[in-house]
């Protein structure tokens, strides 16, 4: 059985916060570039000319690309031949994210009760965290941090089964053209299809993760994905939602078995500073 | 491209039309859902805001904490509409200029016409960009609230477009 130290956990998600705080995913600053090019109104291409160059800002002098630090989801991929020591798994990813939010003066966002208090709890604790267990022994870190700008335009719907392609595309596009100017266009749209009501939505935020220049492993599904880009970017929303070329740098589908009766939409909206990465320990 | 200097009257504005790029200079006050909430919670007390309302300026903004030696870090625009429902008792207190980003709700067009104001969008996702265009920045009020204190801010040549002009017409609805 492999150990592994807890302080390798929290070290980890320390590092990975304030990377991706500061630097975009090279994937989406290459897509980023495109969508300038594909511009042609002075505005639309004033707005992607700010994106390029707060990306370049940010990467150098290492001020966020967004105030909105997000609130951080981790994905904790555990081998079952693992044994973690000297701590609690879940307290170390917490001393992480509240050591890297404190200590790379990234912003907290959290606030410690949704309705009654919102007091904030002063280093963007707690992070959602959630556990998978894979065979073997390896450990594998996936943490996200998103803003709420565009985390508030995501919509979820429980659709009938007759519904069917036509019923998942409407509401995808729906939900797209309802987030607009809000969501920080160009944005990146995570779509959980199937499952349950709940699952839909986690399969939602999971698709972001998968890198832009990474096709659907399905046909099926990549057809779909290209298919919606192409119709969202129809819908002329455009960068700062002045009605440009470029509305969705990508369209990104996760798919499960579902029942009988049901046909779930999740629909995880991110803006264009979508930050993610992953750690292998 | 015009230049605007704030505070601004409602007399400077009304030549500002939705869509033209602006270069902002001056006094701005931060503030998101929090610090509405708690101004709005004096106005229905009759009690003292803790700023100047007359032909102020607010700046949608949650900063992330200044880096050392700056005057401020990451400072983008949040998503005005969450403010929709306290701004119609700002304007009527004399604000004149808002900043942010995202779509208005008819209400605060219409108070927007009424006032002669100007709804100013910056762009969503640019807060390193923009915080080069902030020179200052002195706590004024709420504290306690950290990234959503008010803060007064001094903007130097701040980038951003006309998104509702005092006439009520928007940036968002017009054609490329």
């Amino acid at each position: 059985m492999r150990e592994v130290d807890a302080a390798r956990i929290t070290e980890a998600v320390y590092d990975t916060c304030q990377k991706i705080a500061f630097d975009y995913a090279p994937d989406i600053l290459a897509r980023l570039k495109r969508g300038r090019d594909e511009e042609t109104t002075e505005r639309s291409i004033a707005a992607m000319d700010q994106l390029l160059e707060n990306a370049e800002l940010a990467s150098t002098e290492r001020i966020p690309i967004c105030q909105d630090t997000g609130l951080v989801t981790v994905w904790l991929h555990v081998g079952q031949d693992v044994h973690v020591i000297n701590g609690s798994v879940y307290e170390a990813v917490q001393q992480g994210v509240s050591k890297s939010y404190t200590e790379h003066r990234l912003r907290a966002s959290v606030v410690s009760d949704p309705l009654f208090e919102r007091v904030n709890t002063r280093d963007n604790t707690p992070a959602v965290i959630y556990t998978e267990l894979v065979s073997g022994d390896s450990f594998r870190i996936e943490l996200t941090a998103k803003g709420f700008g565009s985390e508030n335009m995501s919509r979820l719907k429980m659709l009938k089964p007759a519904e069917g392609l036509a019923g998942v595309k409407d509401f995808v596009l729906e939900t797209i053209k309802l987030a607009g100017p809000n969501a920080c266009p160009p944005m990146i749209v995570g779509v959980g299809v199937g499952g349950t009501f709940d699952y839909s939505a986690y399969l939602s935020k999971r698709a972001l993760l998968r890198p832009l220049d990474e096709p659907n492993p399905d046909p099926r599904w990549n057809a779909l994905e290209q298919e919606l880009e192409a119709e969202a970017n129809q819908l002329h929303i455009g960068p700062m939602g002045f009605h440009g070329n470029t509305t969705a740098l990508a369209v990104k589908i996760l798919s499960a078995p579902t029942h009988i009766a049901g046909l779930p939409c999740a629909v995880n909206i991110c803006c264009h500073a979508c930050r993610h990465k992953e750690v292998e320990l | 491209m015009k230049r605007v200097t704030l505070p601004a009257s409602s007399k400077d504005l009304r030549d500002l039309q939705a869509g033209e790029p602006v270069l902002l200079s001056g006094t701005v006050y931060t503030a998101r859902d929090a610090a509405h909430k708690r101004m709005i919670e004096l106005l229905e007390q009759r009690k003292e805001l803790p700023i100047p309302m007359k032909d102020a300026a607010i700046y949608y903004v949650g900063p992330t904490p200044a880096p050392k030696g700056r005057p401020i870090g990451s400072a983008g625009p949040t998503t005005s509409s969450r403010m929709d429902a306290y701004t119609p008792a700002l304007l009527d207190q004399g604000l004149t200029v808002m900043i942010g980003k995202g779509r208005r709700s008819a209400e605060v067009k219409e108070a927007i016409v009424t006032h002669g104001a100007v709804y100013f969008v910056a762009c969503g996702g640019a807060g390193a960009l923009l915080a080069h265009h902030i020179k200052k920045a002195e706590p004024v009020a709420f504290e306690d609230l950290l990234a959503e204190a008010i803060v007064r801010l001094t903007l130097e040549d701040f980038p951003c477009f006309v998104g509702v002009d005092s006439f009520g017409d928007d940036v968002y609805d017009q054609d490329q």
